[in-house]
């Protein structure tokens, strides 16, 4: 399987990614600055975190609107696996690609910590390997991860099981029904504030984001 | 421009030094450059001989003080770099842009030296966060402005302090460290040494935002000082991410000669410096620098300390490459210059030259030989009254913010970035982050105006001291430090003597560990002329740490139940410059003694423990004493213990000296192993005890007078709510 971390000017995440997709899983994973993502021959991708073009303007904004973005459309509508982790999920919203808003966190600050989730869905490409209800601990930090919609809109969200993963306890954010982490209708397409490639060495807290990744290939070979 | 509007620190003295030197008057154009390199920011005039007590060479230096960042040899090819800069001035009157600017400033330092930024660490100061309105909104925006700026930069910041004092109150002091990696063969050094090399200038243009920054850091807060917002620079992260991204390509594509950040003093230092560093020269095209504003005078734009901007000196021939890079990144870039063999800096404008200034002189203030005069001594204060219950004295301790949990500040800072964090804020002594070559860095900053008010010989040992206790506690060898002197207007006699004193102490403790200093900075004028308060002195210091083997990290949480509790060193009654004393409004009379030799030897013996394997969590004793010392792992290990406090003193003593002492060679240690630490320890003739047991979900103290309990929810819940108590009370 051929992934491509997608780099926009301000991604800070993108290394850390690709160290967990090359050398933790011995992935076939690339680093692709956004303006060379023009080859539609890879079976996945990933929109790593970090400050697109600086969080100008709306967080995401800018790069949903790049050419890079529209190769991305591309392989989500191919039903492709498409993962947005942090300023990648706020890109894939911008994009239209999941439902929904991402507001300033409730408590108006950037906020860093290892939190407990939950799964709520297994069948989407990236949550596949987990158990459903099975609880997860991931770091957040980001400042601009209060997901937002109409109660109508939730309420289709969880009947259509795009809610991939919740807070488990504590709401970090005030973030609608505790969502940290949602998916498009085909389950495909994945957008999560948690940053998986930030619990993957025990050392440095856990080991629960290797899933994460491992779900792209058990949704590949299915 | 003349010399008058300009405002100028130089004296007559060095006026007519520099017109001996030159032979002429210069003119409007060189007076602002030498103003600006002269200036006691750039040119540590008055502090560069002092500071030459200092020990610099060891095994491990590569590069020392002198350069932009020191530099460490850790093995396997690979190099760490550190430094520190303050930016106290600007953050005084413009605390989120003065704040945001120096993590910018110190990035570039690691940067110069083409080694890749991972972490940075702050150490803040600011006034009576209980007590003053201005002092809470001066914190807010320091915070947010680290936060805004080194987020959006991708590097974490992974530790650092917050002390609170009055004395910070018209003046806080914000210090940031950096820390870098990098590989050996690619280590950059700031400095011109070929001639026809190209000089850049890349990132960010050249605006009036920082002009006078040096200059306007080189003398004393005024009641106008608010007026002076220009003289703080505008940060701005993105172009900084991708000036980052820039000069990391070009210096591992080998095309750099050198490279150097642009801070202090602008055009005219950064030139200046890697001229003389070189023994070269460097005409200067003035027409070619992108400027914000049409209409900037010559004078604005050598001295303009715009953020976001390096200079690279590339090699002869390599232009191509570079194009190709800043293209790829969409960062500005313009040939401003070449390197030449005059020795000159040579300013044209339009070929037409407007400044030519011999490079030496330029680049080297002459020395001012300021006076020191020890301070009178001041009146005895008596002892307090002995409480009659220690238990509110404890609670107070661990709401008092210097002692309190800066989870409202940590929380902000994306302190997981680069996945290299093991030990989290909060979590232990110092900061431990992954190195490359599968070795492991312990980093940590410290500081203690109270200590270094009442005997800044003495204060400044203990902080370096304190400094490297902490890196020991977490499994590491200390191995080189960065000290950073914060005092008032040198003019001032009894300032100047103190400033000497705390480089002195400083100086005595590193020869005795041994531990070279790589690195540093002076800020002096921390002083407004409003309430003509000088700041405490407030040296504070940055140890770096090495760790061979992942099992020797430590963190401070209790860990299991039934381990038994060693406390390494003897309590005595020293209380002065206590946080417990400045609980109850007192300073005391002196700080606790620093038997260096005592000192180092109990840091190899602990680290000796952690290296056989004994010991499961560790925590150096400071701020607080023993009772906060406790407190702390019993709150990070949401675990209680039984602790015997009154085995550890020397002699009988009040119960409140024994609990709040701040006396130095103190650990907590726990072990499954108690005799064999204790064996351990005895072979250096450490003193050390068993005194509990880690059981239960309380803290149980046993005191000479009496026995203390508290919950370790109710600890927990004091030192955590406190900061953002006072801060944010609408918050849950």
């Amino acid at each position: 399987m051929k992934v491509a971390v997608i780099q926009f000017p301000g991604s800070n995440c993108d290394r850390d990614t690709l160290h967990v997709l090359r050398n933790v899983l011995g992935l076939d994973a690339n680093l692709i600055w956004h303006n060379d993502f023009k080859d539609t021959s890879y079976d996945a991708a990933i929109l790593p975190g970090g400050f697109s073009f600086g969080d100008h303007l709306r967080a995401g904004i800018i790069a949903a609107h790049s050419p890079a973005t529209d190769i991305i459309r591309k392989m989500a509508e191919d039903g492709k696996p498409v993962l947005g982790i942090c300023n990648g999920f706020q890109i894939l919203i911008e994009a239209g690609l999941i439902p929904g808003a991402l507001l300033r966190n409730s408590t108006l600050k950037f906020v860093c910590k290892w939190i407990d989730l939950r799964v709520e869905s297994c069948s989407t490409a990236f949550s596949c390997s987990f158990e459903r209800n099975s609880q997860l601990r991931m770091p957040i930090a980001h400042n601009e991860g209060r997901f937002f919609a109409d109660d109508e809109a939730l309420d289709r969200l969880v009947a259509e099981g795009m809610v991939v993963m919740t807070y488990a306890h504590e709401n970090p954010t005030g973030t609608s029904r505790r969502i940290a982490a949602i998916s498009n209708k085909d389950g495909n397409v994945v957008g999560m504030m948690p940053h998986p490639e930030r619990a993957s060495d025990h050392i440095l807290g856990g080991t629960n984001g290797l899933k994460v990744f491992e779900s792209m290939l058990e949704w590949a070979r299915c | 421009m003349l010399v008058g509007e300009l405002g100028t620190t130089l004296t007559r003295e060095e006026m007519d030094y520099a017109r001996r030197q030159l032979g002429r008057e210069p003119n409007g154009l060189e007076w602002a450059m030498i103003d600006a390199q002269w200036s006691e920011h750039c040119s540590y005039k008055s502090s560069r001989h002092i500071l030459a007590q200092l020990p610099t060479s060891g095994r491990r230096v590569l590069v020392g003080p002198g350069y932009d960042s020191g530099v460490i040899d850790i093995g396997d090819d690979y190099v760490v770099a550190m430094h520190i800069e303050s930016h106290n001035h600007p953050s005084a009157v413009d605390p989120y842009g003065g704040a945001a600017t120096g993590i910018g400033g110190v990035v570039r330092d690691i940067l110069c030296m083409g080694t890749t930024p991972i972490a940075l660490l702050d150490a803040l100061k600011f006034g009576e966060i209980t007590k003053s309105d201005h002092s809470k909104w001066i914190m807010k925006n320091v915070v947010r402005g680290i936060a805004d700026y080194g987020n959006c930069i991708g590097v974490p910041t992974v530790a650092g302090e917050v002390e609170f004092d009055d004395c910070f109150e018209r003046n806080c002091l914000v210090d940031v460290a950096c820390l870098g990696v990098g590989r050996k063969e690619e280590l950059l050094l700031a400095q011109a040494t070929h001639a026809g090399d190209g000089v850049y200038l890349i990132g960010g243009s050249t605006g009036r935002d920082g002009i006078h920054g040096s200059t306007f850091a080189s003398r004393t807060l005024r009641a106008d000082s608010d007026q002076e917002r220009s003289a703080v620079q505008i940060p701005d992260p993105f172009t900084k991410k991708l000036v980052i991204e820039t000069s990391l390509e070009a210096g591992r594509a080998g095309i750099l000669r050198g490279c150097k950040d642009l801070g202090g003093g602008g055009l005219a230092t950064g030139l200046s410096e890697i001229a003389d560093k070189g023994g070269m020269g460097i005409d200067v095209y003035l027409e070619e620098v992108p400027v914000r504003e049409g209409d900037m005078g010559p004078v604005e734009v050598m001295i303009s300390e715009s953020q976001e901007r390096m200079l690279f000196v590339v090699k002869k021939g390599s232009e191509g490459f570079l194009d190709d890079i800043v293209r790829r990144y969409g960062v500005q870039h313009a040939r401003i210059g070449e390197v030449n063999a005059t020795n000159r800096i040579r300013v044209l404008h339009f070929r037409e030259p407007i400044a030519n200034l011999p490079t030496p002189l330029l680049a080297n203030a002459p020395i001012i030989h300021r006076k020191a005069q020890m301070p009178a001594v001041r009146k005895l204060e008596h002892s307090p009254e002995r409480p009659s219950d220690l238990r509110s004295p404890l609670l107070d301790l661990l709401a008092s913010p210097t002692i309190a949990s800066k989870e409202w500040v940590f929380r902000q800072y994306d302190h997981e970035v680069g996945i290299r964090t093991i030990n989290k804020p909060g979590e232990a002594d110092a900061s431990v982050l992954k190195l490359p070559n599968g070795k492991y860095a312990a980093v940590k900053v410290d500081g203690n105006a109270r200590f270094c008010d009442l005997d800044p010989y003495l204060g400044a040992s203990s902080v370096l001291a304190e400094c490297c206790r902490n890196i020991v506690a977490v499994g590491a060898e200390p191995v080189a430090f960065l000290d950073h002197c914060q005092f008032g207007d040198p003019n001032d006699e009894e300032i100047f003597w103190a400033f000497s004193k705390a480089v002195e102490g400083m100086a005595d403790f590193a020869k005795a560990f041994p531990l070279p200093c790589i690195g540093g900075k002076v800020s002096f004028y921390n002083q407004d002329e409003e309430s003509h308060k000088a700041i405490k002195s407030s040296p504070v210091v940055t140890v770096l740490g090495l760790i061979e083997e992942p099992d020797d990290v430590m963190k401070m949480g209790f860990r299991d139940y039934g381990q038994a509790l060693v406390i390494v060193g003897r309590t005595r009654p020293e209380l002065g410059g206590s946080e417990y004393y400045h609980t109850l409004g007192r300073n005391g009379n002196a700080p606790p003694a620093l038997d260096f030799e005592l000192e180092v030897r109990t840091d190899r013996t602990v680290h000796e423990c952690i290296r056989q394997g004994l010991v499961s969590a560790s925590h150096d004793v400071s701020k607080g004493g023993l009772g906060v010392a406790l407190a702390e792992m019993a709150i990070a290990g949401l675990k209680g213990a039984s602790v015997d406090c009154t085995i550890t003193q020397e002699d009988k003593m009040r119960d409140d000296e024994l609990l709040f002492s701040e006396t130095n060679s103190r650990f907590v240690l726990t072990t499954n192993k108690p005799s064999e630490v204790l064996e351990v320890l005895s072979k250096t003739n450490v003193p050390a005890d068993v005194v509990g047991t880690v059981e239960g979900n309380s803290l149980r103290l046993g005191l000479n007078t009496t026995n203390l309990d508290f919950s370790v929810d109710t600890l927990r819940a004091v030192y955590v709510n406190s900061i953002q108590g006072i801060l944010e009370p609408w918050q849950k």
